[in-house]
């Protein structure tokens, strides 16, 4: 059976998750690939970043996006690998972030007693943009380019799985 | 004409997963035994059914496009193919949307539509006749990441080869995108192991080598990495790879390279003929 989430989450919600639950999430997720992560860091030292992180979800994501009707349509979106990620890892969840949407796995290291690792499948990018209702915002379009923007999402329903838990549990490599 | 037949076939590429590998991801599915296992299979299915049927793509990674052009000299439509492969880029970028994938080395700027230096990728061979063959495998980078090349000894022959495969795929884990396709290119050298790699990615989930020793080590391959227990995304299960395709070259005697492509389960490819009348031809 599926857990319920909805963005921003509390630190109840993630610890009581364990490596292979379901969870359905809703809310706002934020895409951030290896371009994003070293700006979010950047900035965050100087204090000058223009979104609150406390409680997010990061989706490691480079979406195919389409242009009209005065906004942008995500038409596909599915997780990309996140171990090119590991190295921002511990300072992007000491801003407060309370979960990690992506594929392949990470450290499992820093995730322990805060935070959760969420799996969707690779390459699954036609399905994930089914949950995914609106684009809120984009951020740092013109400098990044499209996969390696800020996109701020609206999700309903994600379906997601507890891939690494915040026990340090995981479902890789056994 | 020539640019929308190209377009076309990128759609294709990047919106319907050919039926061999979709049938061998369902195979894969019924033998799976774990709900995680499950859980992964069944949301690739669905993404196969949904960009199929709203034609779109099916991975938002829509790859670096590689055209792979067999050229009769006798063409007449050799020249200009190269302009209209860099146009057809730009247009489906726009029009199918691909996801603009072209960065610069040195400031990371994206191009905004998949063109850029080298790229798109055309290998080129000609032959002869006057009629022109062409593939394109629009590539992700997530499995791109764990392609290798190894400069094995001679000694270490065949033997070498598997250890080399079987470390790396198990190094690689979930981030290639299980069940994986492996394209391995034996001999000619360092560059032409890991072209023929490549190209050996054309070819249907099924297909062997035509020759029988070499189709023997491909399917024994395969029963090894599939008893890594990787499985679907890294998440254990019977199926880490859904073929092994091997090509080879002769080689030098003192070398026995080996090029290692890895391709996600979205192993996506096109084809195109361009008759020596003007017809063409567009499948998968």
């Amino acid at each position: 059976m599926a857990v319920r989430l909805r963005t921003p989450l509390g630190e109840e919600d993630v610890l009581n998750l364990r490596a292979g639950d379901v969870v359905h999430l809703s809310g706002t997720v934020y895409t951030a690939r290896d371009s994003a992560h070293r700006r979010i860091l950047e900035l965050a030292a100087r204090r000058e970043l223009p979104f609150d992180l406390d409680g997010a979800v990061i989706y490691h994501c480079g979406p195919v996006i389409r242009k009209g009707g005065g906004g942008y349509e995500v038409v596909s979106a599915g997780p990309t690998t996140s171990a090119r990620m590991n190295r921002y890892l511990e300072g992007i969840l000491s801003l407060g972030v309370r979960g990690i949407i992506g594929k392949g796995g990470m450290n499992p290291g820093p995730f322990k007693g805060r935070t959760v690792y969420f799996a969707f499948t690779g390459g699954a990018g036609s399905l994930a943009a089914k949950s995914i209702k609106n684009v809120r915002e984009v951020l740092w379009l013109d400098e990044l380019g499209t996969p390696e923007a800020v996109w701020v999402l609206e999700v309903e329903d994600f379906p997601l799985l507890v891939a690494i838990d915040a026990n340090g549990s995981s479902l890789y490599g056994r | 004409m020539l640019v929308d037949a190209i377009v076309e076939a990128i759609r294709l590429a990047v919106t319907r997963i050919p039926d061999d590998v979709v049938s061998a991801l369902r195979k894969a599915y019924e033998r799976e035994e774990s709900g995680v296992a499950r859980f992964n299979l069944e949301n690739i299915l669905k993404a196969v059914e949904i960009g199929r049927d709203g034609s779109i793509p099916v991975c938002q990674d829509t790859g670096t496009l590689t055209f792979f052009v067999r050229a009769g000299v006798e063409s007449p439509y050799l020249r200009g193919l190269e302009g209209a492969i860099v146009e057809a880029t730009r247009r489906a970028t726009r029009e199918v949307p691909l996801r603009p994938n072209a960065v610069d080395v040195l400031n990371g700027k994206n191009s905004g539509d998949n063109t850029g230096l080298f790229v798109p990728v055309v290998h080129w061979e000609l032959v002869e006749g006057s009629e022109i063959e062409m593939a394109v495998l629009p590539k992700g980078g997530g499995s791109e990441n764990c392609s290798a090349l190894a400069m094995l000894t001679p000694g270490e022959g065949w033997e070498g080869v598997k250890r080399f495969v079987l470390e790396r795929v198990r190094e690689c884990g979930g981030k290639p995108c299980p069940p994986v396709i492996l394209g391995i290119g034996v001999g000619g050298g360092a560059d032409l192991s890991l072209s023929l790699a490549k190209r050996a990615l054309l070819r249907r989930v099924g297909e062997r080598n035509s020759d029988g020793r070499i189709a023997e080590i491909e399917a024994e391959l395969l029963e090894e990495v599939n008893s890594l227990g990787i499985g679907p995304m890294g998440m254990g299960g019977k199926t880490t790879a859904l073929d092994v395709k091997i090509e080879v070259a002769h080689r030098h005697p003192a070398s026995f390279p080996v090029g290692l492509i890895v391709q996600c389960w979205a192993n996506r490819r096109a084809f195109l003929r361009i008759k020596p009348d003007g017809g063409i031809e567009v499948w998968q």
